[in-house]
C-alpha cells in the first residue's frame, strides 16, 4: 500500500507529512532533547564590536571560566555558531556588518546585548556615529546591563538565555 | 547654549586679534605675539598683555628654536607661544611646506605626533595643527613644535571640491599619512599632494557635514 | 551573497587573475574590531589596506559638550583596560588649563595606578597574542594573573576596569587602609609569575620560529613612520616619554627602558613583557617614596573655566606615547579635545610590515603592533 502511495512526484510531500506526524507524536521528548543539546553548546560568534570585549575575554579566563556553563570560547566559524554576543557599542559603520553576520548564521540563533551601549547607546547617547541600541538591527533575546558588565553579569545573562531556550519550542527548527 | 557660545566667540575674537592687525597678509592670531615682536604691538587692551609681559625670561632653548624659524622666514611666520618644551608657530598656508621642510632638515624634527584640526567659524577658517617631535636628536626629545596653519572655511562644504585645501606634508613627514586622512574626513580639509585622500574612520555612506565642524551638532545638543 | 544592496565597503573587488582580495575582519578571530583588506598572490601578501573605524564613536566631538570633569568617564572608554593611562594626558592638560597644582601624594598614587594599569593592559594584550598564535596556555596564564591586579585596582578605585580614577585636580579617593602591604605582596607575586612566561612562551622554539624575522621594521622606517611605544623600542630607538619628558614624579623613580634591535614580531612581543617587570620595579619604588599621608585632591570649583590657549601633553601608555591636545576658549567646555593615540600612530606601519609576508603570519604581525582598535578609532 505504501508503494502505491509514494510516487516520485509526491515523495517529498509524503516525507514532509511523515515529519509532521513524527513531530506531533514525539514533540515533547524530542524537543526537550534538542533544547538540552542546544543549551550546553552555545557557540558565540567572534564579533567584537567595542570595549566590552575586554570583559568578554575576562569571562573566558580561568577565574570566571564561562565554559563551565556551556558557552564555548568564541573562536569558531560563524556558520557553526548560534549565539551573537554584541559586545558594546554598535556604530553606523558596524551595523551593516553585524546584520550580515547575523544573516549568515544558521537557525536557531540567539542574541545577547552586552553593555549599556548595545542596549540604549549608553554613554554615547549623543554621539553622531552610534546607534541607540541594537534592537533596530537584530532581535535581542537577553539584555545584560552594565558599563561594562562584570563577567559574572555576563555569565548570568548566558544562564538566563539557557533558561529561555529551555522553554522555547524546539519544533520550529526541526 | 549654542547661541551663547557663538556670541561669545564672536565678541572675543576681535579683541584678541587687535595686536596683530598691523599685518594684513597674516591670519589673525589667537595668542600673544607681542612677546616676540614688541615693535608690532599697538596700544592693546591692558587686560591681556599685562600678565604675559610680567614673565620676561622665556625658556632659552625653546626661544632659540623659535628665533631660528623667524630668522629664516621672517614675516611669514608668527610665534604664538613659547612655553617650556613647547613652541607654537603660525604659518600661512603657502609657507607651511617650506617651514616643515626647514624643521625637518635644519631643526632635526623627524616625525609628527599628531595632526589636529580645529574649526573657527567666527574667523571663517579651519586651523590644522601639526605637532612635530624628534626621536633622533636627544636635545629635542622633550620638545614639541606646533606648526599651525589655516585653511579657508566654506559655509556649505563639499569635501574635496571646495576652497578648503592645504598642501600635504606627507612628502616631508611620512607619518602624517593617516592623520591627514582623518582631518580630511573630520573637517573637510583636502590635502593637495596626499596620494590617498580616502575616508578612514567614518562610515562609507556618510553624507552629512564633516562632524568636527562647529556647525555640525550632536543630536540633542 | 547575490544581494545587490551591499554597502559600498562590502563589495568584492576582483583585481587580477592571480591576485585575490581577502577581507580579514571585522568578523574574524584574528582581527578584532577592524578590517584589513589584504591582496594575496599565492600565500604572499602583496597589498594591505587597513580599514579602521568600526568603533568610531566621536569621543572628540562629545568632549566639546561636556565640562572638564564630565569628560573623564567617556574619554577613558577607548581603552577600558588601560583607563588610567588614557586619561592621564587629558588630566594633565586640563590641570594646566585650569591652573591646578596637585598634591605630592596624588602624584605618587597616580604613578602607581598608571603602572598597575599598564600591567593589566599588557596582560590582556599578551593573552590575545597567545590565542592568536594558537597558544592556549598563554591565554589562560595572563588572563588569570591579570585578575590579581584588577582586584588591587578594585580595592583602590572601586571599579573593575573603568576606574575614572584620575580627575583634574588629583585623584578621586585616597588609598584604602593597608593598601601598601597588599600591593607590595601582589606585585611581588605577580613579578614572580610573569617571569615564568619565559619558559612557556618567550623561550618556546615554536614561538620563536613563528615570530622571528617576520614583519621586520627597521630603525629608519620606525622613525620615518612615527611609530611609538613598544614598536619603536623594538626597532632600536630608545624613546620612552617617562624617561625623556618625565611627567608627575617619574623623574624621581628608578627604572630603565627596554630596547631591542631586531624590530621583528618577536622583539615587539617581548618589549611589553619586559616593560611589565619595570612596572613592578616602579611600583615598589613609588610605594617606598610616597608620602604616607596628605591630601590627594585639590578642591575644584563647580564648572571650572579653562584659560585661553592650547596645551599638548603626552605620556607613555601601555602602547606608546599618548598625547592630548586641548584648545580652550575660556568656557566651561573645552573648545577642542584631540587625543593622539598610539594605536592610530602605529597602524600606519601595518601595510609596511605585511607586504611580502605570508598570510599565516598576519595575526602575529598585526597583534605585535600592540594595536587596540577601539583606541585607534576613538
Amino acid at each position: 500500500m505504501i508503494k502505491d502511495l509514494v510516487t516520485p512526484q509526491n515523495a517529498n510531500v509524503f516525507v514532509g507529512k511523515l515529519g509532521d506526524i513524527l513531530e506531533k507524536a514525539i514533540d515533547k521528548p524530542l524537543g526537550y532533547a534538542i533544547n538540552w543539546g542546544r543549551i550546553w553548546s552555545l557557540w558565540p560568534v567572534h564579533i567584537e564590536t567595542a570595549c566590552c570585549s575586554v570583559e568578554f575575554g575576562a569571562a573566558s579566563s580561568p577565574r570566571y571560566d564561562v565554559e563551565r556553563f556551556g558557552i564555548i570560547e568564541a573562536f569558531g566559524s560563524l556558520r557553526q555558531c548560534d549565539l551573537v554576543v554584541v559586545q558594546g557599542t554598535i556604530t553606523r559603520k558596524m551595523a551593516p556588518r553585524l546584520r550580515l553576520v547575523y544573516d549568515q548564521m544558521p537557525e536557531p540563533k540567539y542574541v545577547i546585548a552586552m553593555g549599556a551601549c548595545a542596549i540604549t547607546g549608553g554613554l554615547y547617547f549623543d554621539s553622531y556615529n552610534v546607534l541607540p541600541g541594537i534592537d533596530g538591527v537584530i532581535p535581542v533575546d537577553v539584555y545584560v546591563p552594565g558599563c561594562p558588565p562584570r563577567p559574572e553579569t555576563l555569565i548570568q545573562g548566558c544562564m538566563l538565555l539557557q533558561e529561555k531556550i529551555k522553554r522555547m519550542k524546539a519544533r520550529k527548527f526541526v | 547654549m549654542s547661541s551663547d557660545s557663538e556670541k561669545e566667540a564672536v565678541e572675543k575674537k576681535p579683541e584678541e586679534s587687535k595686536p596683530t592687525e598691523t599685518k594684513p597678509p597674516e591670519k589673525p592670531a589667537t595668542a600673544k605675539p607681542d612677546e616676540q615682536k614688541p615693535a608690532a604691538t599697538k596700544p592693546a587692551p591692558a587686560k591681556k598683555p599685562a600678565p604675559t609681559k610680567e614673565e620676561p625670561e622665556l625658556p632659552a632653548f625653546e626661544k632659540g628654536i623659535a628665533d631660528k624659524i623667524i630668522e629664516k622666514f621672517g614675516e611669514k611666520t608668527t610665534i604664538s607661544f613659547v612655553k617650556p618644551d613647547r613652541v607654537g608657530i603660525k604659518v600661512g598656508r603657502d609657507d607651511i611646506h617650506n617651514v616643515a621642510e626647514f624643521a625637518r632638515d635644519t631643526l632635526n624634527y623627524d616625525h609628527v605626533d599628531s595632526v589636529a584640526g580645529v574649526d573657527y567659524p567666527a574667523d571663517k577658517e579651519i586651523e590644522v595643527v601639526y605637532h612635530l617631535s624628534s626621536y633622533t636628536d636627544p636635545t629635542l626629545s622633550r620638545q614639541i613644535l606646533e606648526l599651525a596653519t589655516r585653511a579657508q572655511r566654506e559655509e556649505d562644504p563639499i569635501p574635496g571640491n571646495d576652497a578648503t585645501k592645504l598642501p600635504s606634508l606627507r612628502d616631508i613627514f611620512y607619518s602624517v599619512e593617516f592623520h591627514e586622512r582623518e582631518v580630511f574626513e573630520m573637517l573637510g580639509v583636502y590635502f593637495e599632494g596626499h596620494p590617498d585622500n580616502r575616508r578612514l574612520l567614518l562610515p562609507e555612506d556618510w553624507a552629512d557635514l564633516p562632524p568636527l565642524r562647529k556647525d555640525f551638532r550632536n543630536k540633542g545638543r | 551573497m547575490s544581494s545587490p544592496t551591499l554597502p559600498p565597503g562590502l563589495a568584492i573587488q576582483k583585481a587580477d587573475e592571480r591576485i585575490m582580495t581577502l577581507n580579514v575582519g571585522p568578523q574574524h578571530p584574528g582581527s578584532g574590531h577592524m578590517r584589513i583588506i589584504v591582496q594575496i598572490d599565492g600565500d604572499y601578501i602583496v597589498a594591505c589596506d587597513p580599514d579602521p573605524g568600526y568603533v568610531h564613536r566621536g569621543e572628540e566631538k562629545m568632549a566639546e559638550y561636556r565640562n572638564y570633569t564630565l569628560n573623564v568617564p567617556h574619554l577613558e572608554r577607548p581603552v577600558i583596560h588601560d583607563s588610567c593611562n588614557i586619561l592621564y594626558p587629558y588630566v594633565l592638560a586640563a590641570e594646566e588649563l585650569l591652573g591646578l597644582e596637585i598634591p605630592e601624594r596624588a602624584k605618587y598614587i597616580r604613578v602607581i595606578a598608571s603602572e598597575l594599569n599598564r600591567c593589566i593592559y599588557t596582560q590582556y594584550w599578551l593573552a590575545i597574542y597567545g590565542i592568536f598564535l594558537g597558544h592556549s596556555t598563554m591565554f589562560m596564564w595572563p588572563a588569570g594573573d591579570r585578575e590579581l591586579l584588577i582586584d588591587l585596582m578594585e580595592k583602590m578605585t572601586g571599579a573593575r576596569v573603568t576606574h575614572s580614577y584620575f580627575i583634574p585636580g588629583g585623584i578621586r579617593n585616597d588609598l584604602p587602609a593597608n593598601f601598601e602591604d597588599v600591593c607590595l605582596r601582589q606585585v611581588n607575586y605577580f613579578e614572580k609569575r610573569i617571569k615564568e612566561y619565559a619558559d612557556v612562551f618567550y623561550n618556546n622554539p615554536i614561538l620563536i620560529s613563528r615570530t622571528e624575522k617576520t614583519g621586520v621594521l627597521t630603525r629608519e622606517n620606525a622613525i620615518k613612520l612615527g611609530t611609538t611605544g613598544s614598536v619603536l623600542r623594538a626597532s632600536g630607538v630608545d624613546y620612552d616619554v617617562r624617561k625623556k619628558e618625565p611627567y608627575d614624579v617619574y623623574d624621581e623613580l628608578d627604572f630603565e627602558t627596554n630596547v631591542m634591535k631586531d624590530g621583528d614580531s618577536y622583539a615587539r612581543s617581548r618589549i611589553p613583557w619586559l616593560d611589565m617587570m619595570e612596572s613592578c620595579r616602579i611600583i615598589r619604588n613609588a610605594l617606598q617614596k610616597m608620602p604616607k599621608s596628605g591630601s590627594v585632591r585639590v578642591k575644584l570649583k563647580p564648572n571650572p573655566k579653562g584659560e585661553l590657549g592650547s596645551v599638548y601633553k603626552r605620556i607613555e601608555s601601555g602602547r606608546g606615547a599618548l598625547g592630548c591636545y586641548i584648545v580652550s576658549d575660556k568656557k566651561v567646555e573645552p573648545y577642542r579635545v584631540k587625543l593622539s593615540v598610539p594605536s592610530f600612530r602605529n597602524l600606519i606601519a601595518l601595510p609596511h610590515l605585511l607586504i611580502g609576508e605570508k598570510l599565516g603570519n598576519m595575526p602575529s604581525v598585526y597583534w605585535s603592533l600592540n594595536y587596540w582598535p577601539v583606541e585607534a578609532d576613538r
